[in-house]
């Protein structure tokens, strides 16, 4: 195996300056991106980031690695394509709740039944920040947002168990407030073969004034410094639905599978990209006779 | 042209595909043309279901209005078909299960009831009981019979298709095939004359074969798809041979993920293509707007079928073109083309892979469902595997110290050379957001109109040079003609053949066919039209849709419209029928024609479950308290021949004004 060279952070220093609010979460998560990228010593030119439409999905212009920038909940489908023409390049989705949890939802169900050899890195604020603070599939019941005066009537969405059931192989929950292990369970994710799922608490501090700093940081603990092993499916999704008093930081559930490009043969002649095009006069005299 | 046209008509299930796949393909290595059309209109066992074959000797482009043989597999085929066999034709049925009246029938057809028990007795002893489907083959030798076209071939097909349960059931084929081979032998005479079969074999396939083919020559690594009738046979292929061609396919939970899929399999550096009907593009929308935006090459090949909504899903119409027109927000470089026939459809596809690249814009090929699923013969010489694979300005390597590449460079030509992702000093983001020649956003924090104004400009000449590349329409058919049609997409193949009826019976005709529709050619089309006499459109749909984008390209209207919106495709002598009203400026009536009522009276009859009976006599009546004329038609129960029921049918609306079962006696 070839060792890891890890890079410096500022291999990744993006052409210009995030433009997000001052102590908005997503500061950390760009900073832990750009760390476990340089851990795992992933080359720029080799390091594809894709996201949707958000705050949050503003991320690929920050980071100096190729970029998608792409539609409001499309980043998962982008993604796929990108990564199944080219499967030499590390593919990292990063993106919102909204566009993740809310508009892009289905995308990520078949993604994770796939079991997709990518890594998605979700800012939850659990608000749409962008669109100025409206509420988000993991808007907590009974907040007051600008679309719910009255409080959200909605029961929150679990991203965490949805991700297990659905059949992601690395499930995990970080907090930006928590940039070590936020870094490690993005390194980890990136080194995952299969799909890999970090929710991360990022707080909105324009438009979210209850999911706040102070807010996790009274209730967070780390699930390693418990011991906990991630293998056991029900146990983790019994995991992931704790929530209150102590919310889990760290990988909740990890297992190894195959994954959908082990299931397809022609990866194995290499990357789509660098394989050779045009047809194959033998096969395509086969393929017209079919017809007579 | 020597010609003959097979109808062969059944219930949906009743395996009459197949048969019609076999003498199709006996045809093609016979060196004969096909043109198959199966206007099918239930894909699940029980609909009816009626498939025709034009055979000929030269190429058939439609197919056509003639129908020289019937094989009828139900009794509903032979009352509902029977009629439109012509002088010197025949029917052929099953005639331990059917009967076929002779008052249904024109003057001079001969009416062929096969005994099937009987002579297949001695097959039966060999082979033990036949299964019903087996009367298909018995039926086909018939036809192989009464139209000269021998057994060799039939036999060599028959062995290939069943070759692979083994040599009894191959010989128990083509026994039944020779059985029924000899009994029209015996008993009836030959629809046609001899032929002078062709010394090549001609291949046998539909548009969407040809464009799945087609992909594969031009180097398409990805293919993704959600399914869709009339686009699913691509998917099928695709799948079928993915190992084969290495194209990578991939079944999509929905269509914004199909091609959400192939734009992201773009930028990854691979061509990649989609396909879907009118309602799944209409999800795919937005993210065209995104290829555009992002200059991404992608081919998408939107299917139309009838609409709004679901619609017809297996009926076929050209009524998308503004659906794909409209195509997502804002103004974006792109191409539109719509292929007119099957080899057109194998060529436009290889154009549109090396337009997507070298113009680095997303390329929607518009078909139709008849184009997709018809089948016809094509000369083997056009799927060419030598195709000229054009992936445009690509920049293989950028040394370091060549300054900062530049994803979004403003060049004179409008085409920025494209680095693929993986390759050194090339980083960049693809974005929906607009931006500058780095990729920057200037939507947000670095807002700026003139770089906002030079970058429209600059994706914007990309369509200048496209449209330079593009070759322009002509009129076809003759220079000075007093009418000139106006067509598009598949409506080619029955315009052509009428414009040469047209000008048979002294009526000058040409037509022009428009296949690239964005950019469109506008001064050169202005300036054929503006010289032509009388213009009339011809197309598959209610608005007359190509006509009205004509007119805003060009400022040129039409003088009229011939429309058809019944989910059937046009044939020829309609259109020449409808021509000469056209231009002896008759209206043309929208009244329920006396064949439209007795369909209308079947449809009634299906659907409240009275199939025991059947119309036997219409007539028309004056106003009668209806508030317009009426059909009235007589019903008579099957097989007691008595008096069933009797129906009214409103000659301008079509409603149902009255039905009233006869009285028990
Ligand atoms: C199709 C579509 N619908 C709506 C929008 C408007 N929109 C942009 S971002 C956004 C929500 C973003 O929320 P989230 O993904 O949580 O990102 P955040 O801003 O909170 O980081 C919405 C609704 C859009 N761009 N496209
Ligand atoms: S609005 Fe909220 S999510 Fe957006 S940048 Fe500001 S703090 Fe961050
Ligand atoms: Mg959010």
């Amino acid at each position: 195996m070839a060792t890891v060279i890890e890079l410096p952070l500022d291999t990744y220093k993006g052409p210009v300056s995030p433009d997000w609010c001052p102590g908005c979460g997503d500061f950390g998560v760009l900073r832990s991106v750009q760390e476990a990228a340089g851990k795992l010593g992933v080359q720029p030119k080799d390091l594809m980031i894709v996201s949707g439409i958000g705050c949050s999905s503003n991320l690929p212009g920050f980071i100096h690695a190729y970029g998608i920038h792409s539609l409001h909940g499309r980043a998962v489908p982008v993604a796929t394509g990108a990564h199944l023409a080219n499967t030499d390049m590390k593919v990292v989705i990063t993106g919102g709740d909204g566009d993740g949890y809310g508009i892009g939802v289905g995308h990520l169900l078949h993604a994770m039944r796939r079991n997709l050899d990518v890594t998605y890195v979700v800012m939850d604020n659990q608000i749409y920040g962008l669109t100025t603070g409206q509420a988000s599939p993991t808007t907590t019941k009974g907040h007051k947002t600008k679309s719910t005066p009255v409080g959200n009537a909605e029961t929150p969405l679990n991203p965490l168990a949805l991700a297990i059931t659905a059949g992601a192989t690395y499930v995990a929950r970080g907090f930006s407030g928590e940039a070590k292990l936020l870094t490690d369970l993005i390194a980890g994710g990136i080194a995952h073969k299969g799909f890999a799922l970090i929710d991360v608490f990022s707080p909105c501090v324009t438009y979210n004034k209850v999911n706040t700093y102070p807010f996790f940081k009274e209730r967070v603990y780390k699930l390693d410094e418990e011991g906990w092993d991630p293998s056991n499916f029900y146990k983790s999704l019994e995991k992931a639905f704790e929530w209150g008093e102590r919310i889990p930081l760290g990988v909740i559930y990890k297992t190894e599978q195959p994954t959908y490009e082990d299931s397809e043969a022609i990866f194995k002649k290499g990357a789509l990209v660098k394989q050779p095009v045009g047809a194959d006069k033998k096969i395509f005299a086969e393929l017209v006779e079919e017809w007579i | 042209m020597q010609e003959v046209t097979i109808g062969i008509a059944g219930a949906a299930g009743d395996g009459l595909d197949k048969s019609g796949d076999t003498l199709a393909k006996i045809c093609g290595r016979l060196g004969l043309h096909v043109y198959a059309y199966n206007s099918y209109q239930s894909i699940i066992r029980g609909g009816h279901i009626w498939l025709k074959l034009r055979i000929g000797n030269e190429k058939v482009y439609n197919h056509g209005d003639k129908l020289t043989g019937l094989i009828a597999l139900n009794q509903d085929s032979i009352e509902r078909h029977a009629s439109e066999v012509e002088e010197g034709g025949v029917i052929v049925f099953n005639s331990d299960k059917l009967k076929c009246d002779p008052s249904l029938v024109r003057k001079g057809v001969q009416i062929l009831p096969v005994p099937l028990k009987e002579i297949t007795a001695e097959i039966e002893k060999v082979h033990g009981a036949l299964a019903p489907i087996m009367q298909n083959t018995v039926a086909l030798g018939v036809m192989l019979k009464l139209t000269n076209l021998g057994t060799e071939k039939g036999n060599a097909v028959l062995a290939e298709t069943f070759g692979h349960k083994g040599e009894k059931v191959v010989e128990l084929n083509t026994s039944l095939l020779k059985a029924g081979y000899d009994y029209a032998g015996a008993k009836a005479k030959a629809v046609t004359g001899e032929w002078k079969f062709g010394n090549k074999q001609h291949p046998f396939t539909t548009g969407n074969e040809a464009i799945a083919l087609a992909a594969y020559a031009a180097g398409c690594k990805f293919y993704s798809a959600y399914p869709m009738t009339p686009a699913s046979t691509i998917l099928h292929w695709m799948s079928a041979h993915s190992q084969k061609t290495g194209i990578v396919v991939k079944q999509c939970e929905d269509e914004l993920s199909v091609i959400n899929m192939a734009i992201g399999a773009g930028i990854g550096g691979v061509r990649s293509m989609c396909a879907t009907a009118g309602g799944g593009f209409a999800l795919m929308t937005e993210a065209m707007g995104m290829a555009g935006i992002m200059e991404i090459p992608v081919v998408c090949v939107e299917v139309q079928r009838g609409g709004p909504s679901t619609g017809l899903p297996t009926k076929t119409e050209q009524a998308d073109l503004f659906q794909v027109y409209g195509a997502s927000q804002g103004e974006y470089p792109r191409l539109i083309v719509a292929p007119r026939d099957v080899a057109d459809a194998y060529q436009t596809t290889i154009d549109s892979f090396n337009y997507a690249d070298r113009f680095q814009l997303p390329v929607t090929i518009m078909s139709d469902l008849l184009l997709s699923e018809h089948h016809e013969t094509v000369d083997k010489e056009a799927f060419n595997p030598d195709v000229k694979i054009d992936r445009g300005e690509i920049v293989k390597e950028w040394p370091e110290n060549k300054g900062k590449y530049k994803r979004f460079a403003f060049t004179e030509s409008g085409i920025s050379p494209r680095a693929l992702p993986g390759t050194a000093n090339t980083l960049y983001v693809s974005a929906t957001d607009d931006h500058d020649e780095e990729s920057i956003l200037i939507s947000d924090m670095f807002t700026s109109p003139p770089i906002r104004r030079k970058i429209m400009e600059k994706r914007m000449r990309k369509m200048e040079n496209l449209l330079k590349a593009l070759p322009a329409p002509t009129l076809e058919g003759g220079k000075d003609a007093d009418v000139t049609l106006l067509c598009w997409g598949s409506t080619y193949g029955v315009v052509r053949e009428a414009v040469e009826l047209l000008n048979a019976q002294g009526v000058k005709a040409n037509y022009l066919c428009i296949k690239y529709i964005v950019p469109f050619h506008a001064k050169e089309v202005t300036e054929l039209l503006s010289k032509a006499k009388k213009k009339i459109s011809v197309e598959v749909n209610f608005t007359s849709q190509m006509a009205r984008y004509v007119r805003q390209e060009t400022g040129v209207a039409m003088d009229a419209h011939i429309n058809r919106y019944d989910g059937e495709p046009l044939e020829p002598m309609e259109i020449v029928e409808k021509v000469k009203e056209l231009l002896g400026n008759k209206t043309r009536s929208l009244d329920v024609s006396e064949a439209e009522a007795k369909e209308m009276a079947y449809h009634y009859l299906r659907t409240h479950s009275l199939e025991k009976l059947r119309p036997i006599k219409i007539l028309k009546e004056s106003p009668n308290g209806f508030g317009e004329p009426t059909w009235n038609i007589e019903m008579a129960e099957r097989v007691s021949g008595k008096k069933g029921a009797a129906m009214k049918i409103g000659v301008k609306t079509g409603a149902v004004h009255h039905f009233e079962k006869a009285q028990a006696e």
